[in-house]
């Protein structure tokens, strides 16, 4: 994901292969490496540990509300009262009720169908913005992203404004006339579309505007040489070339958007939540650790796949120049 | 103009090399881009590689800059291994073929640079900016930025810069390969005089063999990593070292042969039903298997048959004419079916031509117009 | 061979349009002296005139910028480092595990990541603040400065380093003077971003704080789920034109950036 404009094309460079110029030899120079390592081991990787070890522990009524992580001070016998303590009691807990269960089918129905309506909503925009000159293209990816640069808070509570029950999209369909009367759109899944698409435009529009601008203009010029009308030329030539964007802009909404939290919150209605609803609630409201580490769990495995599909579209993307 | 002078400093007894290779290897995973390569290079010498793509020439430049490492063998510079020396403490300097100035510093900010590095005084440091600006006539550019400026303007600063720190070599990477023809050939003659005048080694590549025998003292002829000649121009052109050299620059014609006879009065080779006489050389014996490299400027051609045939004659019928302005390349269908080029100055206008298509043309040349090449 | 099309136009258009038409009717409305957002009763500045007697929002912006400040230098610092080690340390052990870590918290729920990191202040025993706050959006940013810095580091021209090298320039001089001076727009793109990112968080916020460190984000959800509050509106403009300036600030430096390497 690029969030400012790609980079300019590098300077002609001969054929030959550049090594890279720094071999980790000097501490100094691994310290490059390690500094960042360690911090992202520590507070990312280690994190995760954790949670993983919670998901397989019991609640108890204390303060932190879990049974301890591991006891050092035991040696060999903490140890194994440690592995024996281990239970796969919230994960039996989590696959028994139906609320959990269907509270994953919830997101990711949501999220599929989010994405798809970013992509649709998504491409014609980044395809527009491609094809403009090229004084406006910075421009117009400027537009783009400034709301995102904004608060993703401020912008879910914008809709909050238009969309409640004596709100401005009640106003204007009212004197329109295109309704009698004024509809419900706050707490409701409409309105959870609504706000995702909103939010998650720009993560659409930039893979693909990176993708699509890149894209040989004279590949069409010879479509079109070779009897080929406009539209096929665009089925054929233009959108498999812009998969990778595709891609790359597809995960990017639909991982996150399965675990959303603030969306489905604010805008939407509580007869079935999204997981990031269930996990906030059983941590916050319930104070369930366990269980809410057992939900994190099971989320990371449904994610894991398209988290991995990600990271090789983008390495390969990098690697290969953007 | 510059005349190149007659420079044989291996004739000098006694001459030390300023920049020996002694057996260079550098490998890029499998495939070797400079084989075992030795070479000397003098001082004050404007030396040039020369090679097609791919040949190892750039490599080698680059492993004098330091920023390649050789996988075997040694680089000395004067009389220092350069081994263990970094590319910022040796004394060569570089001219990159993108000229890879500095964006963000003006013209003199990318001249001083480095004396930056090295400390130099203020006012001294000005002053040689001063130097090196009158050097390459770009006075008026000292504090324009490189996206100011034109690309020959762009190549000046480059040039200025590497000169700026007195280098004992300066390094030339294809440095004319952007310039358009015109601009390239005034500049081949600025960097002649340059390097007259300021008695540095420059060593430069360059895949374009004009270039490198219009500027170079010496030329060193690369393929696959090798050097396959290392000679002064007139000698590489004149008297190719193999088959290969002589097809690589400019136009040759080769027949194969085999020696009949040699003696002081010369060498007799036959092949292809035709006799061929040289210049006498002590090198071959009767019965080898060897090659004659015959120049296309250097036959005759005649519309008119020769009384006798003798050696170093041919037959045939023109089947093309190529028209270069100055110079027609016919190509000649002999009997047998070889093709020969033949080069004729074009010394009256093309509507005068004596001799067109399909004639039918008798060929000549003299015993020193070919060359014995034994591989 | 530039060819808009009317359906590129309007598709652009619209797309703006919806994009940029919530934000600017809460703009609007934060200057509605009416309460009711049925009824406009004229300009006026009430809403901010109140903002500033609201003690407990003040505090939580100051608390706000900061975090974001000191979490987005950290950033920009770690983000960075990992970039220069992903661009130019070549194959090492462990560089799709590092890579993997770099890359992962961009699409990463944030959900999961507020509450791994909550787990972990828990079991080292760290009273959760202002401090456990920084650390996780430390966490979460470096990835996105990391990402920008390293776009920028592989386009850019490697001879440029190589003549510094060539005119007697060491390499961490060489990229002090050269490189960092032509890569600066982007770590300043990332730094912004960083900011941004940490200015706007709920979620991990939400898990990682404690007493005494309530961040702006956090007051305006609390004052949200009460309902539409005309103070919530002003404040949100006020967040909005900050970033603005910051965004445009940005982008007049990546404009200065056209003559780089």
């Amino acid at each position: 994901m690029t969030i400012v404009t790609p980079p300019p094309a590098p300077a002609s460079t001969p054929a030959l292969a550049r090594p890279p110029d720094m071999t980790p030899s000097s501490w100094r120079t691994r310290l490059i490496l390690y500094v960042p390592y360690a911090w992202l081991a520590a507070f990312f990787l280690l994190p995760f540990l954790i949670v993983l070890k919670l998901s397989l522990s019991q609640t108890e009524l204390a303060q932190p509300p879990y049974s301890p992580l591991f006891d050092l001070s035991a040696g060999f016998a903490g140890l194994k009262t440690f592995v024996t303590g281990l239970s796969l009691a919230n994960y039996a807990a989590l696959f028994s009720d139906p609320i959990y269960v269907l509270s994953y089918l919830k997101s990711l129905e949501i999220a599929i169908l989010a994405t798809a309506m970013l992509l649709l909503v998504g491409y014609p925009i980044a395809y527009g913005i491609a094809r403009a000159s090229a004084r406006w293209q910075p421009i117009l990816i400027m537009l783009v992203i400034l709301p995102f640069w904004t608060s993703f808070l401020i912008r879910v509570y914008a809709w909050i404004n238009i969309l409640q029950h004596d709100g401005l999209l009640n106003r204007a369909l009212l004197a329109l006339g295109i309704v009698r009367a004024p509809l419900v759109w706050l707490s409701t899944d409409t309105a959870i579309y609504i706000g995702l698409v909103y939010s998650y435009l720009p993560f659409m529009v930039l893979p693909l505007y990176a993708s699509l601008q890149t894209m040989d203009e004279t590949l069409l010029e010879a479509a079109a040489d070779l009897g080929c009308p406009r539209w096929k030329a665009f089925w054929s030539v233009t959108f498999p070339l812009s998969l990778p964007g595709v891609g790359a802009g597809v995960l990017l909404c639909f991982i996150p958007v399965v675990g959303e939290f603030v969306v489905p919150d604010l805008l939407g209605g509580s007869e079935t939540m999204m997981i990031g609803q269930t996990l906030w609630t059983e941590f916050f409201a319930n104070k369930d650790w366990p269980i809410a580490s057992t939900i994190a769990v099971v989320l990371l495995a449904l994610l894991v796949v398209p988290t991995l599909l990600y990271e090789r579209l983008q390495t390969r993307q990098i690697e290969r120049g953007g | 103009m510059a005349m190149r002078q007659g420079f044989a400093p291996r004739a000098v007894p006694g001459t030390t090399p300023l920049v020996r290779f002694d057996a260079v290897s550098k490998r890029f995973g499998a495939v070797p881009a400079v084989d075992r390569l030795s070479l000397d290079i003098y001082d004050r010498e404007f030396f040039a590689l020369l090679g097609p793509s791919g040949c190892g020439k750039t490599t080698l430049l680059r492993l004098l800059a330091g920023f390649e490492v050789p996988d075997d063998g040694r680089i000395l510079l004067g009389a220092e291994d350069l081994a263990s020396v970094p590319p910022y403490r040796r004394p060569t300097n570089m001219m990159f073929q993108s000229y890879a100035l500095f964006p963000h510093l003006t013209v003199a900010g990318n001249i001083a640079f480095g004396l930056k590095q090295d400390g130099l005084a203020k006012a001294e440091l000005a002053a040689r900016v001063e130097e090196m600006l009158a050097l390459v006539k770009l006075q008026d550019c000292a504090t324009r930025k490189p996206h100011q400026l034109s690309g020959g303007q762009r190549q000046r600063v480059a040039l200025a810069r590497s000169l700026a720190k007195r280098p004992k070599v300066l390094l030339l990477d294809e440095p004319l390969a952007a310039l358009d023809r015109k601009l390239r050939e005034e500049t081949q003659y600025e960097l002649i005089e340059l390097q007259a005048r300021l008695g540095t080694t420059f060593v430069i590549v360059t895949h374009d063999q004009e270039e490198a025998m219009t500027v170079a003292h010496r030329i060193g002829v690369m393929d696959q990593g090798r050097l396959v000649q290392v000679a002064a121009p007139a000698q590489i052109y004149e008297q190719p070292a193999s088959r290969w050299v002589a097809q690589f620059i400019g136009d040759v014609n080769v027949f194969e042969g085999r020696v009949v006879s040699a003696d002081e009065a010369g060498i007799v080779v036959a092949g292809a039903g035709r006799r061929f006489r040289l210049a006498a050389r002590d090198d071959v014996s009767p019965g080898a298997h060897v090659w004659i490299a015959l120049r296309p400027e250097k036959i005759d051609m005649s519309a008119i048959a020769p009384i006798e045939t003798q050696d170093n004659c041919a037959e045939g019928r023109v089947s093309e004419i190529g028209y270069l302005g100055n110079v027609s390349m016919y190509k000649v269908r002999l009997d047998d079916g070889t093709e020969i080029k033949v080069s004729v100055a074009n010394r009256t206008s093309v509507l005068e031509r004596a001799i067109g298509r399909d004639d039918r043309v008798w060929l000549s040349w003299t015993n020193a117009a070919g060359v014995l090449l034994t591989r | 061979m530039r060819r808009l099309s009317l359906f590129n136009v309007t598709a652009v258009g619209f797309g703006l349009a919806f994009l940029y038409l919530p934000i600017a009717i809460l703009v609007i409305y934060s200057f509605n002296a009416s309460r009711l957002v049925t009824v406009w009763g004229g300009w006026s500045l009430r809403w901010y005139g109140a903002l500033l007697e609201d003690r407990a929002m003040i505090d939580a912006a100051a608390t706000s910028l900061a975090i974001a400040m000191l979490s987005a230098a950290a950033a920009t610092v770690l983000g960075t480092l990992a970039a220069l080690a992903l661009a130019r340390f070549g194959r090492f052990t462990g560089r799709t595990a590092f890579s993997g870590m770099i890359y992962a918290p961009l699409v990463m729920p944030e959900v999961i990541t507020g509450l791994s990191l909550l787990l972990l202040f828990v079991a080292i025993d760290l009273d959760r603040g202002f401090g456990t706050v920084a650390i996780a959006h430390t966490t979460l940013t470096m990835s996105f400065v990391a990402v920008i810095v390293h776009a920028r580091l592989v386009g850019f021209d490697r001879s440029l380093e190589e003549a510094a090298m060539d005119l007697g320039c060491p390499p961490l001089r060489t990229f002090l003077t050269v490189t960092l001076p032509l890569i600066a727009p982007a770590i300043a793109a990332g730094f912004l971003l960083a900011f941004s990112l940490s200015l706007d968080d709920l979620v991990i916020a939400s898990f990682t704080t404690g007493p005494g460190a309530t961040t702006l984000p956090i007051r305006i959800y609390s004052e949200v789920r009460l309902g539409v509050k005309p103070e919530i509106n002003a404040v949100c403009t006020l967040m909005i034109a900050v970033v603005a300036v910051a965004v445009v600030a940005a982008s007049w430096l990546t404009r200065r950036d056209r003559t780089a390497g």
